[in-house]
Order: C-alpha cells, then structure tokens, then sequence
C-alpha cells in the first residue's frame, strides 16, 4: 500500500448568507487559488477530483457539474460526486491514489444552505415511506436524541451549554469562523428553547461555505508539504436509517469507525458535531481522554456549511499538523440524521 | 457591482414509490387503522416492521399487530411548525414504542403544551378520517386516557374489513420546496442586458473564448471571465432535434424544433427555438435571427426571445461550425 498524505487546506469563509449562485464557483474559484498558492500545484497536477454536495440544498438539477466550471474541466478531467459531506469525497479520492489511479487528488464541498429552509431540506435525506412524510426537520430529531441523554443523566443542559462556550471561545482564533467569542454558559441557558430542549446554542448555525483538501501519494507529499498529515487510518461507518431502532444516546457507527481508524492516542480530534449533545457523544464514542484538545477550529457549532463542513475538519486537524502544534490528529464527519453516518481520518507527522 | 437578480423559486414534485411486500403489509395496516410490526431472529419486534432482519438479513415471515397505545421515549417541541408537518399548531416529536414493539416509531403528539409532555407518558394514534394506506394515515398521537376530551378521536372513521381491502403497493408523497434562486453576477448583467434587447456575453481572460450567456468560471481554464462581449442576434443552427412527444407544460403545438443557436462571435451554442419555416426545412448550419418579443413586453429573462428564424443567407459550411459540435 502507498502512504498518502493531506498535503494542503482550505475554506470559504462560514457565513449566514452569500449573494453568490447555490452551484458554488463563487465560493470554490478563490479557495481552490488559495490552496494551489499553498501547495506550488496548478489544476494540471490533480490527477482525481471528488465533490461533495447536494441538489436538494441546491434547488436546481445537477448544481455539482456547474460546479465543475470552477475546476476548469475542458479536456476532460477524471472525476466523482457524492451526495453527502464531502469527507466522504475525500475517501474516494483517497482510494483512487492508494490504488495507484491518481498521485494527486483533490476533494471539495460546497453548500448555499440559505437558499432554502435548510431544516426542510433536510428532512428528505431520511426514510421515504414512515419518515420524510413526516417532514420532522433536523432541529426537532436532535432534540428527542438530546432529550434521551437527560433523561438518561447521561449529559445535562450544562454540559451541552460549556460545550458551546468552549466552541465559541475556539474559534475566536479562527477567522473563517462564523460565530465566535466569550460567552458563559450561564448567559447561554437564560436563552429560550428553540425546540425544547434544545437553545439556539446547541444548534449549529445555517451557514453558507466551501472546502477543499488536496492528498498525495508518498514523494510528492514530502516534496510539496514541509509537514504533511500522513493518513493512517480512514474508515466510515452507518447505524440504521430507522430513529427509534438504534440506540441514540451513543454512537455504535462512530465508535467503530474510530476503533478500526486507530483513534485512540490523537493529540487532536476536530469533530463534526453540528448539536453540543452530538460532540459528547463523540468524545465518548471515540473514547478521547480529557487531554485531546476537541476542535480548536470551534468546529461545526461554529460554523456548519452542508457538505463542506466535515472535509473542513480534516482540513483544520491537518493543519494542526503541518503547524507542529500536533503530532497525531484525526477529523471526524457525519452525514444524515443524528449522527446516522459516521467518518474519522487519522493523521500523524513523520 | 450591483446586486444579483434573485427571485423565489419553488419546486414541487409528487414522489410515488412502490412499497414492496412488508411495507406494502404496514402501509395497508394502517388503512384498516391496524399498526403491524416484524419479528426479528433475535425476539425483538420491530415497528415500523424491517424489510429485512438486522441480524439475519431474512425478510420477516409474519408481521404482528401491536399497540394501538404506546409509551413516549423521547420528545421534543416544535413551537413553530414548517409546513408539511403533521399538525399545524405547536406539537410534540416523539419517538413512541407501541405495546408490544421493542423499537420506537417517530411521530406527532398533539399534547397542546409543552408542560403536558413528559417521557413516559401514555399515547394512542388518532386516526386519519380518509386513509389511503400512508403514514399520515395516523394523523397524530394523542394523551391516552383523555376519555373527557368528548368522542374519543381514535375512534373516528370504519374499519374496513381486511378481505375488501386491496393490499395498497404504492405511496405518493408530495414534496415541496421554496427556495431564492440567485443568479450569479455573470448571468444576472446578461439578464439585465437582454432587457435592453442586447445580448451580452463574456470572453474568458485566459482562452479568449466567448461565452453566452456568461458564465461564472471558463470551464478550461478555470478563471472567472470578466470582459463583456456584445453579440449580435444572428447565429447558425449547429444542431437540432425536433419534438415530436408531448409533456406537461409544453407551450408549442408538436411538431416543432429545439435547436443549438450559436452566435456569430460566440464559442458556445445555446438552446432556443427555431420556428417560422416547417421543421423539416431546418438543418444543420442554417443561418437564424432572434426573433424579439415587442420591448413593451422584455423583462430580465431569456424569455424576450421568442424564438429564432431562419434569416434566408446561404447556410454556414460544415468546417465553420464542426468544432462546436
């Protein structure tokens, strides 16, 4: 087997609404200049190109070939899309150069969530005949899987609150950042529910936003990254589409996924929780020990662009990477309803 | 830069999707106000039923009724309901495992408050007046032992008796979603242009190609195009089909021809119109000219081209278009 490695990153900023078209180009043509500036590399070198995205986000049939327009795709390039976070584009372009397909290969993601209801949107991605005509929206499933952890004593609103505090502080640091700064859980917990027993707090805010990681294999990843976050495990995994047949309050599908990716020992998690139960759930799930320092980006709470968001927090561990300010960090994405679908990517320094 | 023209789009379809033999079993319960789970391998009924055994992957042998009441696991407040939803006034979510089930199913408790909701509490299904075999069938849950609330709900409509029931195959589900289309800053100036009557197009800074209409990146070279182009309203026909089939929405009697227009001084063709002369007269390289709406009636859209008609110059030879192709 090759080693690849996550050889660069970058993001659009995480904003509540962009002027721009829900096809992304707006947001993909400066952040994929951004990361060929960083990596010495020109669009000739990528060897394999995976999306992640939505048309049911977008409101229009195929927004993710117009979307191809920004990666200037004439003659012809090779190239993938899948319906979900993007992280689990970055899987695909992970196997292509493993398997020797591409030495280079790049992933992005991209999301105009303010387009539409984004809770509405969302309820379509669940089990068409006993869910989605329903239409429960992504706010109120979060909310019966928060309420099971309190009634569990599992967690409580505190805890979900200084999960906030701690994101908010985080991304201070942060400036693609979408909410940021010092507040105390005491402020955020005299705030209304927004669904009972969820505050506007413990939802992640609808953001609009792009991402975009670039992998090679072996030689070329030292020859263009000084530190490069060498991947050494990769592994996805799905818990069941029906809600009430799995058991919500933990995360078999993560704790699996981070078991097989060899999670355990990471100086860095940068998770993809998009609800503050959802990051405890995680941090047990993955069994991360009160040391690792959970998303210093301030993660999705801080920011939370569809299908952009999970590939942003391999980008943002990888960076802690080819900083030094880690040697071991792993990024975790979720895709689907109460943390259905899971992803971690382990990284480490050599 | 001025803003971009945005405008409310909406999008509906009606999803209908067969429901093979389990849900078929399920959703056919639910017309004869009967809920049905699947016995598992592992003891465990499932409901709603699985279409194949999480641990055996067998498909169920026999569904089994439970409920109707069930217990509330987990719940939460929708104070402002989006539409679609099962009620239109501030409801519960639950997940509710009926008596008899080991999984919960998700739906709506009309409890009128939040302070009436509690894990644990007991709740029945009321019951859809006019069932098709859905799961909005059951309209909502409700409190259970609420006899003083007047007629019990649940206990509306008839049952039908099972042997004059057809098994229900299908579901249609009505999806519906409401959007702003943003054009991007490209489209929107050509747009804008059209309502003056001129056809704008914008030529990549790297390749030189001109685009029409614009767009927002040269898909060769990846950059944003920049400089305006105005183009004439003549062009050739590249290619063509012509339709024959009739669909929903179609404003043109059949037969009638689509065709790729491309401008003279443009490097892409789009689609438009060509009438003015019987479909078989129209071929490949004939020469065309937009044929305008009056001004009176142009707006910031595509539409103030009617459509294009053949301009009677000699056609354009095959090598002049052949790389457009």
């Amino acid at each position: 087997m090759r080693d690849v490695a996550v050889i660069g990153f970058a993001e659009a900023p995480n904003v509540r609404q962009t002027d721009g078209t829900t096809n992304g180009v707006e947001m993909l043509v400066p952040i994929f200049r951004q990361i060929f500036d960083q990596t010495g590399l020109t669009r000739e070198d990528v060897g394999f190109w995976c999306s992640g995205s939505s048309d049911y986000l977008a409101g229009r049939a195929f927004s993710f070939v117009s979307a191809v327009d920004a990666i200037g795709a004439f003659p012809p390039v090779m190239e993938s899309h899948v319906e979900m976070d993007a992280a689990f584009a970055l899987y695909e372009a992970w196997v292509k150069v493993l398997t020797g397909e591409a030495d280079i290969a790049l992933a992005y993601g991209f999301g105009k969530s303010s387009a539409g209801d984004l809770r509405r949107v969302l309820a379509l991605q669940l089990d068409p005949y006993v869910l989605a005509p329903l239409w429960p929206d992504s706010i109120s499933i979060a909310a019966l899987q928060a309420r099971l952890g309190l009634d569990k004593g599992l967690w409580t609103e505190r805890a979900m609150a200084e999960v906030a505090v701690r994101s908010r502080a985080a991304a201070a640091s942060n400036p693609d950042a979408q909410l940021s700064g010092a507040v105390t859980a005491d402020e955020l917990l005299a705030r209304p529910f927004v669904a009972d027993p969820l505050r506007a707090h413990d939802c992640a805010p609808v953001t609009d936003g792009a991402a975009v990681v670039i992998i090679a294999a072996g030689d070329r990843a030292s020859d263009l990254c000084e530190r490069p976050a060498w991947i050494t495990g990769f592994e996805h995994r799905i818990d069941s589409g029906q809600l009430g047949a799995r058991d919500l309050t933990s995360s078999a599908s993560a704790a699996s996924a981070g078991a097989a990716a060899g999670a355990s020992g990471v100086e860095v998690a940068e998770l993809h929780a998009p609800f503050t139960h959802q990051e405890l759930i995680l941090t047990g799930a993955l069994e991360l020990p009160d040391a690792t320092r959970i998303s210093p980006s301030g993660g999705a709470l801080a920011g939370n662009a569809m299908f952009a968001a999970g590939l942003a927090r391999i980008g943002h561990a990888a960076r802690q990477i080819f900083s030094g300010s880690a040697g071991r960090a792993l990024g975790h994405a979720t895709s689907g309803p109460a943390l259905q679908q899971n992803l971690v990517c382990v990284m480490e320094a050599r | 830069m001025t803003t971009p023209l945005s405008a409310p789009l909406e999008i509906s379809f009606d999803y209908t999707r067969s429901l093979g033999p389990v849900l078929s079993q399920f959703m056919t319960g639910l017309a004869q106000r009967r809920i049905l789970g699947s016995r598992g391998a592992d003891g465990r009924v499932y409901v709603p039923p699985a279409e194949y055994d999480p641990v055996t992957f067998s498909p169920p042998e026999e569904l089994v009724p439970v409920g109707p009441e069930g217990t509330v696991l987990t719940w939460s407040w929708q104070p402002e309901p989006r539409e679609g939803q099962p009620l239109d006034y501030p409801f519960a979510w639950a997940l509710i495992r009926l008596d008899g089930a080991d999984t919960a199913m998700l739906h709506a408790v009309d409890a009128g408050a939040a302070a009436a909701m509690q894990t644990g509490m007991r709740v029945r299904p009321r019951w859809a007046q006019e069932r098709s075999g859905h799961i909005r069938d059951i309209t909502c849950f409700e409190p259970a032992g609420n006899e003083a609330d007047g007629p019990a709900a649940a206990e509306t409509g008839a049952v039908v008796p099972e042997e004059n029931r057809d098994a229900v195959t299908m579901i249609t589900t009505p999806v519906r979603l409401r959007y702003q289309h943003t054009a991007s800053a490209e489209e929107s100036r050509y747009l804008r242009a059209l309502k003056e009557g001129k056809v704008i197009g914008q030529r990549c800074p790297a390749c030189g190609k001109v685009y029409v209409p614009p767009r927002g990146a040269c898909p060769v070279d990846g950059v944003p195009t920049t400089t305006d182009v105005e183009l004439p309203d003549t062009g050739i026909v590249t290619t063509f089909c012509v339709v024959n089939v009739p669909f929903q929405g179609q404003r043109i009697p059949s037969p009638y021809v689509a065709a790729s227009v491309l401008l003279d001084g443009a490097d892409i063709a789009f689609q438009h119109l060509i009438l003015g002369c019987e479909p078989d007269e129209v071929r490949m390289g004939l020469r065309v000219r937009a044929v305008w709406k009056p001004p009176e009636e142009w707006g910031t859209t595509s539409e103030n081209i009617s459509h294009f008609e053949p301009t009677g110059e000699p056609d354009a030879p095959y090598e002049s278009y052949a790389r457009h192709l």
